[in-house]
């Protein structure tokens, strides 16, 4: 186990705090629209603070928009989603090798985004560095962007009126964008979306989400088509990683 | 389902399977079709998310309006590379220029 070298730690630690700043940004856009879907300040700090993971937060918020009632579907849409996390679990646990309340805290951190820049790195202790400082500053700012964002959406009156319901699907669609990255997905993803809107007028809320994506996870298995590279590759491309020399390309 | 609830069992379930990555063994989940579903499955949920959140009512209705405009100008942002925030400002905006102009 060697200690990164000055100029590796600092590249590392740069990497992390662009990818740090750019997602923790977005924090302000899940709090203002967490509010405008009727969750209160505090149950919007609750998601970043205890669910922690966009995607997921993005879908509760979303799917509750249609209320209340959609809460069973509104979990299990956010579970599914999170359950890349769980693969992701699997290789930072090999990288940290950590164990106790340290592993139980990396596991919190354990999303894209860290886990991204922790394998982007050519080796084992700069990839420690990596992980845990995107992890712990993405940490920090997207609870402090959400609740600015909850506040500011809490002192807007009519979200309609300021385009929160159009800022919902933009959001999905840019945390969307970097997974369509073959032909399959592609396909996948128009499967699921015209699944989902054609049930929507005979299903209650949220239910259509899920069955839309079971139905085009069953048509990828079966069809033994979908070959994507695991998502985080695709995220080394955030913030200036893919320009940086010595990461993978 | 109050929505403190839905807040904290979504939170524990999401937390499980954190963990659960970290300390189960790794030839559990490794493999080729583990792999598979795992990357399909936000591409499958997110679209569907689209979806629902581009063209339907909150009744569930099927209907055209500003949010269509919207997330056509957040692609062409993307198409563009813009970060996620601007391309969420962005769409924002449009929806909320095109209601002031009188539209649905």
């Amino acid at each position: 186990m060697s200690a990164p070298t000055g100029a590796q730690r600092r590249q590392v630690l740069r990497q992390a705090a662009s990818v740090a700043v750019a997602t923790g940004a977005y924090g302000i856009s899940f709090g203002a629209l967490s509010v405008a879907a009727g969750l209160s300040v505090w149950q919007t700090c609750a998601l970043s603070l205890l669910l922690f993971s966009g995607a997921s937060q993005f879908a509760l918020v979303g799917i509750l928009a249609g209320g209340p009632a959609g809460g069973a579907a509104a979990v299990a849409t956010s579970t599914l989603l999170g359950v890349r996390n769980l693969l992701y679990g699997l290789q930072v646990s090999r990288m940290l090798g950590v164990r106790g309340p340290r592993r139980l805290l990396a596991a919190q951190l354990t999303i894209d985004e860290s886990t991204a820049v922790g394998i982007a790195q050519p080796e084992a202790a700069a990839a420690r560095v990596g992980f845990w400082a995107t992890g712990l500053g993405i940490y920090a700012l997207w609870n402090l962007m959400t609740f600015a964002g909850a506040i500011v959406g809490d002192a807007i009156g009519d979200p309609k009126a300021y385009g929160l319901d159009a800022a919902a699907a933009a959001a999905f669609t840019a945390l969307l964008w970097p997974r369509l990255k073959s032909l399959d997905a592609f396909a996948i993803a128009a499967v699921a979306a015209v699944a989902a809107v054609l049930l929507a007028p005979h299903a209650p809320a949220g239910v259509p989400v899920l069955v839309a994506a079971a139905a085009a996870l069953l048509a990828g298995l079966w069809r033994r088509a979908h070959h994507d590279p695991a998502p985080p590759h695709q995220w080394a491309g955030e913030g200036d990683l893919a320009t940086e020399p010595g990461t993978r390309s | 389902m109050s929505t403190w609830t839905t807040v904290l069992v979504a939170s524990a379930l999401a937390y499980a399977l954190k963990v659960l990555g970290h300390v189960v063994p790794a030839r559990w989940l490794d493999g080729e079709r583990t792999s598979r579903v795992t990357s399909a499955l936000p591409i499958a949920l997110l679209a569907a998310l689209v979806g629902v959140q581009t063209l339907t009512s909150s009744s569930g209705q099927v209907v055209v309006d500003s949010r269509a405009a919207a997330v056509l100008v957040a692609i062409v942002a993307l198409l563009l590379r813009a970060p996620f925030i601007v391309v969420v400002v962005l769409a924002a905006a449009v929806a909320a220029g095109l209601r002031a102009l009188g539209l649905p």
